[in-house]
């Protein structure tokens, strides 16, 4: 997703914003506010509970928002307003069937094992669960890839900023960065969530505008897909789940199955309930309540969040006068293309003022994400690599000095990589299948160590491997032979859309499979050594006294069932 | 370890920045509205600037007094 829209914001070359001085003054004031709280909250920030936990005392509200907006990218904004555009509402998915399941099962089911075991980290859990190298493994390539993925989401914010308000890519890099590394170093997590909580408030505003206008515009629901079947006759663009029945009946080219299995069971799982990055806003919750309610409260934010974004890619097909096209085309005819799509709906509606809060949504996005995105890797070196492989024992002071530190290589890191990426833009592509080459893995072997007490440590390392090396190798395999990809999809029609979903889908299984065979082949691990660690060995608090509108699970059928719902009716 | 009560709610943070962007949103909006630009927007009769500059001011104004710090303590 992130490649082709890199793609076009590096060819170019047009400026399609221009501010007035009171955008320019909403930036600046934002920047102000969010450095501010960072310096503001430095002196809350003492403890390694307080630096890398936030001091286990958010809200179920504050930990729930901040655990969405970790995930909420602007180039997540620009690249699924552009997808929605040229896909459709199929684009709906990576937000509802790819999200929803998944963040309710952690909630409900996956929190009390993290929560309860006060682990400080995921790779802390498989530490817990089967040993020292499960954990070394998981924790250094979380750690790299970390840092890579941010730099990675730095290039293109600043790659944004050129291409819609003609600003130095130099400049959009170091000032963001420089902001970002200020405020995580002052006030670790505690300053990241508060001012996640502040993007998430502000992305919401500043996107929710053109949505607006735009079904005012079309006269509503019903007056879009009706000026899109006019205008796109040939294609369904207003439908879920309808045109899956096959490869060749949707633009995606994919079948039912990869969206079931391979997103919204293999990937959207191992993402939301494996990935620090979200699951550390999780864990600063202050009570186990908290903790489990804070992915349900994030679910039903994230099922909302089509509106803001999937939605401005409809009405684009629907009122924009130009039609859109691919990147190749684009940049041979001088056509504006799909990417293009939410700033020129921005500018379609939005005057000075309103400008400047739609660039803030944009670039507090970005912030979120990166904030997420160091803070995660300073926790998981300081306390997954450093102390137990290079210094084991020293005071608490030593280990919140060595995260402000991390966080500072880990944005130098990203710069560097941001530079590295400018250079060459096909590493771009390559750090984001590295990214998904160990989440589904990661996914089996959390799962099974969570549900089968008989899962060993040499089955939990031995099954996360072989599902991490197996994934890498269809991508090779994918790479040097574009035909393989009928044999991972299992159809001559799959598209590359296609291709995750399989071979997360693939990886996940021979990591389960392998896990299980080494399992039986080794010792367990003894019973009261997984006290509170695997299902069956601890048991949730009674909440027969408390209110139904306070317990999660309610929340959470709620929730599912407007899931549900939302899908029959978008079917 | 300091306690969470004797903190800045974000919630006040959030308020705090919403009535300024208010303000100054709708200010524009205003400004508009008595000297239209050359180029209009699509829909710009509906003067979007002004009523939800009016939203951020509403939101902003509850959220700053809500969680102001002394009234909170």
């Amino acid at each position: 997703m992130m490649l082709p829209v890199a793609l076009w914001l590096q060819q170019s070359n047009a400026q399609l914003l221009s501010l007035h001085w009171v955008d320019g003054l909403i930036i600046v004031i934002y920047f102000l506010l969010v450095l501010g709280i960072g310096f503001y909250l430095k002196k809350y920030a003492n403890t390694g509970t307080d630096f890398f936990l936030a001091g286990r005392q958010m809200t179920a509200w504050i930990a729930g928002l901040s655990f969405l907006a970790a995930n909420l990218g602007s180039l997540e904004l620009m690249g699924w307003s552009a997808s929605a555009y040229q896909y459709g509402i199929l684009a709906a998915h990576w937000y509802w069937i790819g999200a929803i399941p998944a963040m309710l099962f952690l909630g409900i089911v996956m929190m009390p094992f993290y929560y309860v075991c006060k682990t400080h980290s995921v790779p802390g859990y498989l530490k817990l669960r089967f040993g020292e190298p499960s954990r070394a493994l998981a924790a250094i390539t979380f750690g790299v890839m970390t840092v890579l993925m941010s730099g990675v989401n730095i290039y293109s914010m600043a790659l944004v900023m050129k291409a819609v308000l003609g600003w130095n890519i130099d400049f959009s890099i170091w000032v963001s960065s420089i902001t970002v590394a200020v405020y995580v170093v002052l006030g670790g997590l505690l300053s990241a969530i508060f001012n996640e909580v502040l993007q998430f408030v502000l992305i919401w505003l500043g996107a929710m505008v053109v949505p607006i206008l735009g079904l005012v515009e079309t006269g509503g629901w019903k007056g879009m897909t009706d000026r899109i079947a006019h205008s796109f006759p040939a294609n369904d663009h207003t439908h879920l789940w309808s045109t899956l029945g096959s490869f060749n009946d949707n633009p995606m080219g994919i079948h039912w199955t990869g969206i079931v299995l391979g997103l919204g069971f293999v990937i959207s799982f191992g993402y939301w309930t494996t990935d620090f990055l979200v699951v550390q806003r999780v864990l600063s919750a202050r009570d186990l309540r908290s903790a489990r309610m804070a992915p349900v409260i994030g679910a039903a934010f994230k099922m909302a969040v089509p509106f803001i974004v999937i939605l401005p890619g409809l009405l684009g097909l629907a009122v924009l006068p130009e039609r859109l096209v691919g990147e190749s085309q684009a940049v041979a005819t001088g056509a504006h293309s799909y990417n293009e799509v939410l700033p020129l709906m921005l500018a379609r509606y939005c005057g000075p003022g309103l400008l400047g809060l739609g660039i803030t949504a944009l670039m507090a996005g970005f912030m979120s994400g990166m904030a997420g995105n160091v803070s995660a890797f300073a926790t998981v070196w300081t306390y997954d690599i450093y102390r137990p492989l290079i210094k084991k024992e020293a005071t608490d002071a030593h280990y919140v000095s060595v995260g402000r530190w991390c966080t500072i290589l880990g944005v130098l890191i990203s710069i560097a990589t941001a530079y590295l990426v400018m250079h060459f833009l096909s590493i771009m592509d390559y750090v984001q299948a590295l990214f998904t080459f160990f989440i589904a893995p990661l996914f089996g072997t959390i799962l099974l160590g969570m549900f089968w007490k008989r899962a060993t440590s040499a089955g939990g390392f031995w099954g996360l491997l072989a599902g991490t090396v197996s994934s890498i190798s269809m991508w090779v395999w994918v790479k040097l032979d574009p035909g393989a990809l009928s044999y991972i999809a299992l159809s001559p029609h799959a598209k590359s859309m296609a291709e995750n979903m399989y071979r997360g889908l693939w990886s996940w299984i021979i990591c389960v499979v392998v896990t299980v065979a080494v399992s039986f082949a080794t010792r367990p691990k003894p019973a009261a050594e997984l006290a509170g660690l695997v299902y069956g060995t601890y048991t949730l608090p009674d909440e027969s006294d408390v209110p139904l509108y306070k317990r999660p699970v309610f929340w959470a059928i709620i929730v599912g069932v407007v899931f549900i719902v939302l899908n029959i009716i978008f079917w | 370890m300091y306690s969470e009560s004797s903190r800045i709610s974000i919630w006040f943070f959030i308020g705090t920045l919403l009535l300024v962007y208010g303000v100054l949103i709708t200010g524009a909006g205003i400004y508009e509205l008595i000297s239209p630009p050359k180029q209009e927007l699509v829909l710009a009769r509906l003067h979007a600037g002004i009523w939800w500059g009016g939203v951020l001011v509403v939101l902003g104004g509850f959220y700053s007094y809500r969680f102001f710090p002394r009234k909170v303590q």
